[in-house]
C-alpha cells in the first residue's frame, strides 16, 4: 500500500514536470530552439492566476480567472516572439538558449517585484479535500493535474498529427527555407507556437499552484522538466509526458529508499545516464547526418 | 588611416599584426604592472577580481566562443580547481606545484566527462552540463571528508619560494600573482589559436560537416577543447578560492555557471578581448547598480534579484542589437576611425541564414 501511495503522489508531481516539458517540446518541435525560461513562464502563469483570483488582489471567480490567465499568457508568448525572438530568426540555437536564460532572470525579477518573495497560496477550488480510494489518499488537485495533463497531451498530439497548422509547424522547424517555398508563413507560425506554449505554461502554473504554495523561485523546477524532456526525446509530446512521469515517480521512491544526500541526485543522475546511453531520448527522432 | 599590407602567409598568424598593435599591448602591460602604485587597496582588489573572472572567461571562451560548444556547467570545474588546489596544498605540496597541478587535474576530469558529452551537441550538451552543475553541489556535500562539506574550507596563505602571499593583508602581491597567471593564460590561448588545433576548433564551430570533410577528427577535437577549457577554468577556480577566502558547496552554484556564459556573450563571443570586457561588466555591475539604487531610491532598500534581473535585461539587449558583444562594438568604432572616411554602414552586416534541422520527422 505504501508503494502504491508513493507511486500515485509521484504521478501527480510527474504530470507537472510533464506539462512544463510539453512547453519545451512544443517550441522545439516548431522552432528547433529550447525555451530555457519555460519554468519561469509556468511561475508567471501561476502568479497571474493568483493575482486575478486571490482576495487581496483582483478577487475574480476562479473559473473566470483561469481562462483569462491562459489567454494573457498566450498573448504574452506571442508578443515575446514578435518583439524579441523574431529578431533572432535563423540564428543558431545557442543564441536562443542564452536569450531565454536571460529572459528567465528578468521574469523572476519582475514577478518578485510585483508579487513579493513570500510564498503565497492560490485560492483554488481544486485544492479542497482528499479522496480515499481503497486506502490510497489522493488530493483533488492531484486528480485534476493528472486528468488535465493527459487530456492536454492527447489534444496537442492530435494537433501536430492531424491539423494543417500542426504540420506546417513541423515543416517550419525542419527547414525554414523550404517551408517558405511551400507557402508557409514561417514567422507567424513561430509566433503562434510561442503563444501555445505560453498557454500550456499557464495551465501548468494553475495546476501547480493548486497543489501548494508558490514563490518566484519555483520556476527553477524547469531544470527537472529538462530531465523529463530529455528522457522523452526533445521532439516527442507523449515522450515528454512519459519522461515527466518517470522523473516524478523516481523522486518519492528515491527519498524513501535511498540514504539522505543521495536522493536528490537521482533525477539528474538519471538524466546524465540517459544522455550517455541514448543521447536523443527514448523516443528518438534524430539520425546522424551523413557527410 | 592605417593600412595593413599582407606580404606573406606568416602575416595571418603573427602574434601581433603590426608594430603599432605591439606597442599598444606593451603599453597595456606596463600599465598593468604599475597599477598598484596608482590605485588604492580596495580598487586593486576589484581589478584582481576582474582578472580572475577574465581567466574563467578565457576558459569558457575556448569552449563556447572557439569550439562552439555551450557549457552551463563551468562552475563545477571552478569548484574542482578550487578544491583540488586547496587539498593538494593541505597534503603538503608547495603552491608552485599544487597550483598548476590543480588545473591539469581539472582538465583531465573535464576531458573524461567530455567523452560521453561529445556524443551530444547543441542544447543536449547545455542540458547535460546544467545537470553537472547541479550535481556538483550535492557531490561536494557527499565528499565531506575531503571537501569539508557544508562548513566549507579556508585556503591557507600562499608561499612561493619563501615569499608569502595573502589576499587581505597583501593585496598587491596577490594582484601580481593573478596578473602573471592571466598573462600566461592569455598567451597560451592566443598561441593555441595560431596552431592547427586552434584552427580545428574554429572549423568544428563553424560547421561540423565541413570540418569532417576537411579531415578534422570531430570528437577528439571537442574533447581536447573541453579539457583545455576546464584546465584554464580550474586555475581561475583556485584563484577564486583565494580571493573569496572561504568557500563551501554553495560558492560555485549554477548561477555562477550562467553568469560566466552571459559574461562572455556580453563581452563578445570568440575573442580574447571579449573575456576581459565581459569580466569588467560582471565585476563592476553590482557596484554600479548599488550606487545607482542609492541615488534613485536611497540606500538600505534591498531589492532581491535586482542584479540578475538587470544583467538579464542587458544581455537580451546585447543579443538583439549587438550580437558580437562589446568587442564587436569596439571593432566597429575602431574600423570607422581606421578607415576614415571610407567606412560603410553595411560592412558588418551579417549574411541572412536559415535554420535546418537534423531531425527526420
Amino acid at each position: 500500500m505504501e508503494v502504491l501511495q508513493l507511486l500515485v503522489s509521484g504521478l501527480a508531481n510527474g504530470c507537472v514536470y510533464g506539462l512544463i516539458a510539453l512547453g519545451f517540446v512544443l517550441i522545439y518541435k516548431a522552432t528547433e530552439a529550447v525555451n530555457f525560461a519555460q519554468g519561469d513562464f509556468m511561475m508567471l502563469g501561476a502568479f497571474v492566476t493568483l493575482g486575478l483570483t486571490n482576495a487581496e488582489y483582483m478577487h475574480l471567480p476562479f473559473w473566470l480567472a483561469a481562462p483569462l490567465a491562459i489567454i494573457i499568457m498566450a498573448a504574452l508568448g506571442y508578443l515575446l516572439d514578435f518583439f524579441v525572438l523574431r529578431h533572432l530568426f535563423g540564428q543558431s540555437q545557442t543564441a536562443v538558449v542564452i536569450l531565454t536564460i536571460a529572459l528567465g532572470f528578468v521574469i523572476r525579477f519582475v514577478a518578485g517585484v510585483v508579487w513579493g518573495h513570500e510564498p503565497q497560496t492560490l485560492e483554488s477550488p481544486l485544492s479542497i479535500g482528499d479522496i480515499n480510494i481503497g486506502g490510497v489518499v489522493l488530493g483533488m488537485a492531484d486528480v485534476a493535474v493528472i486528468v488535465v495533463t493527459v487530456l492536454l497531451t492527447l489534444f496537442l498530439y492530435q494537433f501536430f498529427q492531424r491539423t494543417k497548422l500542426g504540420l506546417a509547424m513541423q515543416a517550419a522547424s525542419q527547414n525554414q527555407m523550404a517551408a517558405y517555398y511551400m507557402g508557409i508563413p514561417v514567422k507567424r507560425v513561430q509566433g503562434l507556437i510561442w503563444g501555445l506554449s505560453g498557454a500550456t505554461a499557464a495551465v501548468a502554473g494553475i495546476l501547480f499552484a493548486s497543489k501548494g504554495a508558490i514563490d518566484p523561485n519555483v520556476g527553477l523546477l524547469g531544470i527537472k522538466a529538462f530531465a523529463a524532456a530529455v528522457i522523452g526525446g526533445f521532439g516527442s509530446l507523449p515522450g515528454a509526458l512519459a519522461g515527466g512521469l518517470i522523473i516524478g515517480v523516481i523522486e518519492p521512491f528515491a527519498s524513501r529508499y535511498f540514504p539522505a544526500g543521495y536522493s536528490q541526485i537521482a533525477p539528474y543522475a538519471l538524466l546524465l545516464f540517459v544522455l550517455v546511453v541514448r543521447p536523443h531520448g527514448l523516443f528518438s527522432q534524430v539520425r546522424i547526418k551523413k557527410v | 588611416m592605417r593600412t595593413l599590407f599582407k606580404i606573406s602567409y606568416d602575416d595571418d598568424i603573427r602574434l601581433f599584426p603590426d608594430r603599432w598593435s605591439m606597442l599598444v599591448y606593451a603599453a597595456l602591460l606596463a600599465l598593468a604592472f604599475v597599477l598598484p602604485m596608482l590605485l588604492g587597496e580596495f580598487y586593486l582588489g576589484e581589478v584582481t577580481n576582474v582578472l580572475i573572472w577574465a581567466i574563467a572567461g578565457l576558459g569558457l571562451m575556448l569552449l563556447t566562443g572557439q569550439t562552439g560548444q555551450v557549457s552551463l556547467g563551468h562552475a563545477a570545474f571552478l569548484a574542482i580547481g578550487c578544491y583540488t588546489n586547496t587539498i593538494l596544498i593541505e597534503l603538503g605540496l608547495p603552491f608552485i606545484i599544487a597550483f598548476p597541478l590543480a588545473g591539469v587535474i581539472t582538465g583531465l576530469v573535464g576531458a573524461i566527462i567530455a567523452v560521453p558529452a561529445l556524443r551530444l551537441h547543441g542544447i543536449y550538451l547545455a542540458i547535460a552540463t546544467i545537470a553537472l552543475s547541479v550535481l556538483a553541489d550535492d557531490i561536494i556535500v557527499l565528499l565531506d571528508p575531503w571537501t569539508g562539506g557544508v562548513s566549507g574550507k579556508f585556503p591557507e596563505a600562499i608561499t612561493i619560494f619563501g615569499l608569502e602571499i595573502e589576499r587581505w593583508t597583501m593585496p598587491t602581491r596577490f594582484y601580481y600573482l593573478v596578473l602573471v597567471v592571466t598573462i600566461i593564460c592569455t598567451l597560451f590561448y592566443r598561441n593555441l589559436l595560431r596552431s592547427p588545433l586552434g584552427r580545428a576548433f574554429a572549423a568544428v564551430r563553424d560547421s561540423e560537416v565541413s570540418a569532417t570533410a576537411m579531415g578534422v577528427h570531430i570528437s577528439r577535437t571537442k574533447g581536447t577543447a573541453f579539457g583545455l577549457s576546464c584546465m584554464i577554468t580550474g586555475w581561475a577556480g583556485a584563484l577564486m578560492g583565494y580571493y573569496a577566502g572561504a568557500f563551501n558547496n554553495e560558492t560555485f552554484s549554477l548561477v555562477i555557471s550562467i553568469t560566466l556564459l552571459m559574461m562572455i556573450v556580453i563581452g563578445g563571443l570568440g575573442s580574447i578581448h571579449g573575456a576581459f570586457f565581459g569580466a569588467v561588466v560582471v565585476a563592476f555591475l553590482p557596484q554600479a547598480l548599488s550606487i545607482l539604487k542609492g541615488a534613485v531610491i536611497g540606500g538600505g532598500v534591498a531589492i532581491p534579484g535586482l542584479e540578475t534581473g538587470v544583467f538579464g535585461l542587458i544581455l537580451i539587449l546585447f543579443i538583439l542589437f549587438e550580437p558580437m558583444g562589446l568587442y564587436g562594438r569596439w571593432l566597429k568604432i575602431r574600423t570607422w576611425f581606421e578607415l576614415f572616411p571610407f567606412a560603410r554602414k553595411d560592412m558588418f552586416r551579417r549574411q541572412k541564414s536559415y535554420l535546418k534541422t537534423e531531425r527526420l520527422r
